[in-house]
């Protein structure tokens, strides 16, 4: 069994679904034009992937192999109307403004590679901690992307002006190529830091 | 938007709201086969073809069969369902009939089952309030889309393969520094119409 410590490193940083696996994105990247947005999706996603992990794991032993797709992806939609009905009557205006993309969490496929890959072969906790570690590292690119994004498109972060009158902002932060040019800068940053602690532990190794 | 000519949507769908370039669907598959175009091609008519009929399955589904017992919100499931058993389907046929394609696309068939553009399709018809007739102008302009940019992006990808480019940056990060200027050239054609 690994350590909660090494499960949460592995899902944020090492292995972490968006920047390292390249998978993911389909969804998330359409909701990174305002930070509140960001958030909530994030959080939503965090709550789903952990939980079906969580019920996937637990049911591991039960689910014929053949058919463990249907049933993954069926526990999943389970979890995400749970989401979608809790957004429309506690969060109406966030609801509309996610749209189709609350929905869309079905499809992600970190919820299906974390089931996959780490919930059906480790018992339930692991599984909710490995589900949860992945989520929040989404949740933490997802929160980069629209820091950069809503700062310079808008002038603002959670909603509120910091940037004064001053500011002239960039449409072009507002418009879907920037969430493309701002995940690839991320990605390349994450690489070089990667390359670079490799090369230490490398050095460290010869002498 | 109820009286849009469904021709009017099917451009749409393919320039000015594209899958890809305007919605980010489908972008997984996008990034990890678009390494050369024959492939490229091979899992874009595939996911046209899924797209319109699931979308039609769809349709028929929620306003027949949903809207008059009140079980809206078991879309996600049934959506996702009739996708994963049309997917399977298709599977079976390629499996038999066109064993290179199969091989070609290896773990990829299964996973047009969780291809954001497929189900992205389906939500976006029945926010939208797409009639019958415009809604298979739209899948089959966002199936036609979503190829052309899988196939443009493979296209570049295979000319910049002897590319210097920065070590952090090769596979997915110029990917996407690609499909951003793809985007950004796509932007151009948003005056011709507009859709939302």
């Amino acid at each position: 069994m690994d350590s909660p410590k090494k499960i949460f490193k592995n899902g944020i940083w090492k292995e972490n679904p968006v920047i390292v696996q390249i998978i993911g994105i389909c969804s998330s990247l359409a909701v990174t034009n305002y930070m509140m947005n960001s958030l909530i999706m994030g959080l939503g996603l965090t709550f789903v992937t952990g939980l079906s992990s969580f019920v996937v794991s637990l049911i591991r032993n039960y689910t014929p192999k053949h058919i463990r797709m249907m049933v993954q992806v069926l526990i999943i939609a389970a979890f995400v109307i749970i989401v979608d009905i809790f957004l429309q009557a506690y969060m109406p205006e966030m609801s509309k403004a996610l749209g189709p993309y609350v929905g869309l969490i079905i499809t992600n496929c970190i919820i299906m590679g974390r089931a996959e890959a780490y919930a059906q072969q480790n018992p339930p906790l692991p599984s909710l901690l490995d589900g949860i570690a992945s989520g929040l590292g989404y949740t933490l690119i997802l929160l980069m992307i629209s820091f950069v994004r809503e700062l310079l498109g808008f002038g603002t972060i959670f909603g509120i002006k910091v940037l004064g009158d001053w500011w002239t902002p960039w449409t072009i932060m507002v418009m879907p190529p920037a969430a493309f040019f701002i995940l690839a800068i991320i990605i390349w940053a994450r690489n070089a830091i990667e390359e670079k602690e490799k090369d230490k532990k490398g050095e460290v190794a010869k002498s | 938007m109820i009286d849009l000519n469904p021709m009017v949507i099917f451009f749409a769908a393919i320039f000015t709201n594209n899958m890809i370039f305007s919605n980010f669907l489908g972008m997984c598959s996008y990034i990890a086969v678009s390494k050369e175009i024959p492939t490229a091609l091979g899992l874009g008519t595939a996911v046209t073809f899924v797209l319109a009929c699931t979308t039609i399955i769809n349709y028929l589904i929620y306003y027949y069969l949903l809207v008059p017992l009140h079980l809206e919100y078991l879309r996600f499931i049934v959506f996702i369902i009739s996708i994963a058993a049309f997917v399977q389907l298709l599977e079976m046929i390629v499996e038999r009939y066109l064993p290179n394609l199969y091989y070609a696309l290896g773990i990829f068939l299964p996973l047009i089952t969780v291809n954001c553009a497929i189900l992205g399709v389906s939500l976006f018809m029945i926010i939208r309030r797409y009639n019958f007739l415009q809604s298979i102008g739209f899948s089959i302009g966002s199936g036609l889309g979503w190829t052309l940019a899988i196939v443009a992006l493979a296209g570049i990808r295979q000319k910049i393969k002897n590319a210097p480019i920065p070590k952090g940056l090769q596979g997915a990060g110029i990917s996407l520094i690609i499909t951003g200027l793809m985007a950004l050239a796509f932007i151009g054609f948003s005056g011709i119409v507009q859709i939302q």
